[in-house]
């Protein structure tokens, strides 16, 4: 139901711009109107999102631990995978966020008749992940050129490293543009993603329409992007020019732009709008996850419950009350002898009857 | 009254393929073996938590509060105010799947459900349908639900079918800790009074008598010395350790399972011996005689009520630290909690050992260390007499806890003291051991009787491991540093792999002490013919072995 839903919702949404732009021509709308809102909602929606988040404290310090602490000064602490210090945290986060450490330790399970368990390294979800996030922020990074001016040196670097393999395709002979290698990789990436989340049994069932949505969507912001970039061979000049109208607040709307570059644009605009409000949001959230940025140090310094309230226990007299003459008969030290706690109790007895607590208890009311 | 648990072969056959049908389609079939007894209300009144009354999950009125539906979303709204971890957990999954097969449950029952991402589903469902605009809207089609009777049920057979292990949150990409979420649904149900009868009880009974096994102080203190007549006709040697003594250097808080049943007793056997051995000054308390924390599989406030007796004991007796016996969850509780719940412990000061010098710096707040850390640093200072060769019939292996290995990570120590007190140990495969540890299937309070079934089923990734070991290296011995462990492995390689026991560390240890004027060592703690023991003639021999042992 998911999957035909997302589908669907991608299609129509491309069925939007191209009605909107190529049938009504509301150009303004879908090249100035809509990218502000999408980009202010992203910015908005982000920030309080993570806002959100961080209004909630973290009362108990829970790294998951995924190796040796520091304990013993002749043991070698795992320093990345239990941190000891802030140090060791930025790196661990580090791994985590640039290489995808935990992914990375991935295995599968082989269940056979036996029963015979055993357990394979499992890089494919990894690999797949690195490809798509990595070539999204090459892409990201890459059309950042459409917004400044003049382009500045490592943004070329970038594109030349982007488009090496330019040489070894006969790309110039049949007057393509440069190849950009992460777009495809990208669409690769996303591909792969989609693929597995089919293929796979146990990874379907789990899957949402907020897990087939934004992969539809992605896809469907490469294969425009490509099209407008490798097929129709959209006029940057133009693009460039509303890019720049909307990075200094002055829009305008160049005549000429193909109706592919704002699908492209709408599809994007959707992405921006949604990302704060969907899963999409993990990329804010593994900064903040308790089990991987904190210090192992949970003995050696103190770590403060912000709402922590008193509770009630059951104290060591209550519990020497309880069981007294046994102790006593067992040889067990007591801090009151039998004898003392006898007389105290019969003093409290003697003056008074329930009845007195209670209408203390109403004259204080 | 638990039902007749199935052969290994049938238990054995499962298939790990999904169900045609949806998730939120299903329901539990709460069948004899694989769901636990319902709390008792007495235990619930004992504690004053909501709801007492006697019900069983089989039932289909499960006498839920009039209210229930408010004081769900109450309960889950107050807590994604309160706990980071929660409110971030259920937002970021992107259900890679990559957690899916990590569950030792899940290994074992092939149930979709006990894949750790759709056990987090189970109650992101509830939070995107009752909490969130698109999810009321939108319901299924976001991924929501309603809140209705079924989802407690479901809630309480699969928050009760996850042992707070954190084995998947290893693999998450970003470190979603089904455990937190267990814990938060636990205290959420708790709200409702539906907890089980193998938590609400231990607590109850901790509360009142130190100890979740009720014991009361004199039986406690009968029970530890019955194991001093036992060491004293099996290594010759009288003890008399000290119980509730005012001005003792050390108080020693070791889980109450440790007391009365086998294999733990042979553990706390070692102890006694190692504090002899080393004439530590130390006492034991029959008030704070609960390491264990069967609040911390309730609620956090369960948690900081249980565990205040132990700070609260050492500011009585005047220690200076408090020394910690074998076991799982009593360390994530005191290494992760105890000092944020009932610290600062301003009146006990930096641990020192005594023997050695060394400054427990990594217990410098809380104040209280590891046996393990302990023993590894008396051996490393060669302030043990050992000989290993007592251990030579023994071939063991050890079991990572899940809690000390990924809410703590004492991974080397237990090794180290391995390795200097038996010449054959055999570390099982790193896809099974330290971080990657499988659970023994029976934590978090899960270790019930009438559990057994879905005990076994959880506990089979871990059993497997060790066939493996038994049959390629001969391992005979499963060795551990936590009480549930002790507790529930007997049974477990008894149905998957027999012909491997189980015990604690300081077992092993005591095992290959040496100590002074100790008799001949003919028969080991257990009472049974030594087979590694050598008759007198070879007196000479064992002496040199201990030294060869330390390091």
């Amino acid at each position: 139901m998911g999957f035909l839903f997302s589908l669907v919702a991608v299609l129509v949404l491309v069925g939007i711009a191209l009605v909107g732009v190529g049938g009504l021509g509301l150009k303004v709308l879908f090249g100035v109107i809509i990218p502000y809102a999408a980009v202010l909602t992203f910015f908005a929606g982000l920030v309080y999102r993570v806002v959100d988040w961080a209004r909630s404290p973290v009362p108990f310090r829970i790294p998951t631990t995924c190796g040796q602490e520091k304990s013993l000064p002749w043991i070698k602490p795992n320093k990345i995978d239990n941190p000891c210090s802030t140090g060791a945290v930025v790196l661990r986060m580090v791994f985590e966020v640039l290489t995808f450490r935990s992914l990375f330790r991935n295995m599968k399970l082989d269940y056979r008749e036996g029963p015979k368990i055993r357990y394979s390294s499992e890089k494919f979800l990894w690999l797949f992940a690195m490809m798509f996030h990595w070539a999204f922020l090459v892409v990201i990074l890459r059309h950042l050129r459409f917004f400044t001016e003049p382009i500045a040196m490592w943004q070329q670097t970038l594109e030349h490293l982007d488009g090496f393999l330019e040489f070894n395709l006969a790309s110039y002979a049949i007057g393509l543009p440069t190849i950009q290698l992460s777009g495809l990789v990208l669409l690769g990436g996303v591909s792969l993603l989609l693929l597995r989340r089919i293929v796979v049994p146990s990874v379907r069932y789990i899957s949402l329409a907020a897990d087939w949505f934004p992969l539809f969507l992605i896809t469907g912001i490469c294969l425009t992007g490509i099209v407008s970039r490798y097929v129709v061979r959209l006029d940057v000049i133009n693009v460039k020019e509303l890019a720049m109208g909307l990075a200094t607040l002055h829009p305008v709307v160049p005549e000429g732009i193909s109706v592919w570059f704002y699908i492209h644009l709408f599809l994007v605009c959707v992405l921006f709008a949604y990302f704060p409000f969907s899963k999409l949001m993990h990329l804010g959230g593994v900064f903040l996850s308790p089990t991987r940025n904190l210090v192992n140090n949970s003995r050696a310094v103190r770590h403060v419950n912000p709402w922590s309230y008193p509770v009630k226990t059951h104290d060591y007299h209550e519990y020497e009350d309880d069981f007294r003459e046994e102790m006593v008969e067992a040889g067990l030290p007591v801090e009151k002898s039998l004898e003392e706690a006898q007389a105290e109790k019969d003093a409290a007895q003697a003056p008074a009857a329930p009845e007195t607590q209670e209408t203390e208890e109403k004259r204080e009311e | 009254m638990a039902a007749k648990t199935p052969s290994p072969t049938v238990v054995g056959q499962i298939d790990h393929h999904p169900p045609a049908k949806g998730w939120m389609d299903t329901k539990p079939e709460f069948k004899p073996g694989n769901f636990l007894y319902a709390a008792k209300a007495s235990a619930l009144e004992t504690v004053g938590l909501p709801n007492p009354r006697d019900w069983s999950p089989t039932d289909d009125d499960w006498k839920l509060p009039a209210d229930w539906k408010g004081i769900v979303r109450e309960g889950m709204a107050e807590r994604l105010q309160r706990f980071r971890s929660f409110k971030l957990f259920m937002d970021i999954c992107v259900r890679c799947g990559a957690c899916a097969d990590k569950c030792h449950f899940f290994i074992g029952s092939g149930d979709p459900k006990n894949m750790p991402v759709l056990r987090a589903e189970l109650i992101r469902s509830i939070y995107r349908g009752e909490m969130k605009t698109a999810g009321k809207i939108l319901g299924k089609l976001a991924g929501g639900r309603k809140l209705t009777e079924d989802v407690i049920k479901e809630w309480f057979y699969y928050f009760f079918q996850c042992t707070e292990c954190r084995r998947c949150s290893v693999f998450c990409p970003y470190g979603i800790d089904t455990a937190e979420i267990t814990i938060i649904a636990r205290e959420i149900i708790n709200l409702l009074g539906c907890n089980i009868d193998w938590i609400a009880s231990p607590v109850a009974n901790c509360f009142m008598t130190g100890n979740h096994l009720g014991l009361k102080p004199h039986t406690f203190k009968e029970n530890i010395e019955y194991l001093l007549d036992d060491i004293e006709e099996y290594v010759g040697v009288r003890i008399e350790p000290s119980f509730n003594r005012k001005g003792a250097e050390i108080l020693f808080v070791t889980p109450s399972g440790d007391v009365f049943a086998e294999p733990g007793i042979f553990t706390l056997m070692g102890y006694l011996m190692l504090f002899e051995h080393i004439g530590l000054d130390y006492t034991w308390s029959t008030y704070a005689s609960e390491g264990g924390n069967f609040g911390f599989f309730t609620s956090h406030e369960m948690m900081k009520r249980l565990n205040a007796k132990m700070y609260a004991e050492s500011k009585r007796l005047g220690v200076k630290w408090i020394l910690g016996g074998e076991c799982g969850h009593m360390w994530r509780v005191v290494h992760q909690y105890m000092d944020t719940l009932n610290g600062p412990a301003d009146w006990l000061e930096m641990p020192v050992s005594p023997l050695t010098g060394t400054r427990f710096e990594n217990a410098a707040s809380t104040k209280m260390v590891h046996i393990t850390e302990f023993t590894a640093d008396l051996i490393k200072n060669n302030k043990l007499k050992l000989d290993p060769s007592q251990n030579d019939h023994i071939i063991p292996t050890f079991h990572d806890s899940c809690n000390t290995s990924r809410g703590m990570g004492m991974l080397e120590e237990p090794r180290y003291v391995l390795n200097n007190v038996c010449n054959n140990f055999v570390d099982m495969a790193p896809q099974v051991t330290r971080e990657n540890t499988f659970c023994c299937g029976s934590g978090s309070g899960l270790n019930a009787g009438e559990y057994l079934e879905m005990r076994f089923r959880g506990g089979l990734p871990r059993a497997n491991a060790v066939k493996r070991v038994h049959e390629d290296h001969g391992v005979n011995m499963l060795s551990c540093v936590c009480a549930i462990d002790r507790a529930v492995f007997p049974a477990l390689m008894d149905y998957w792999v027999p012909g491997v026991g189980v015990c604690g560390l300081s077992e092993l240890v005591a095992n290959a002490l040496v100590m002074e004027g100790q008799g001949e060592r003919e028969y080991n703690l257990r009472g049974e013919e030594n087979p590694s023991y050598k008759p007198p003639a070879e007196e000479e021999a064992p002496a040199e072995a201990g030294e060869e042992g330390e390091e």
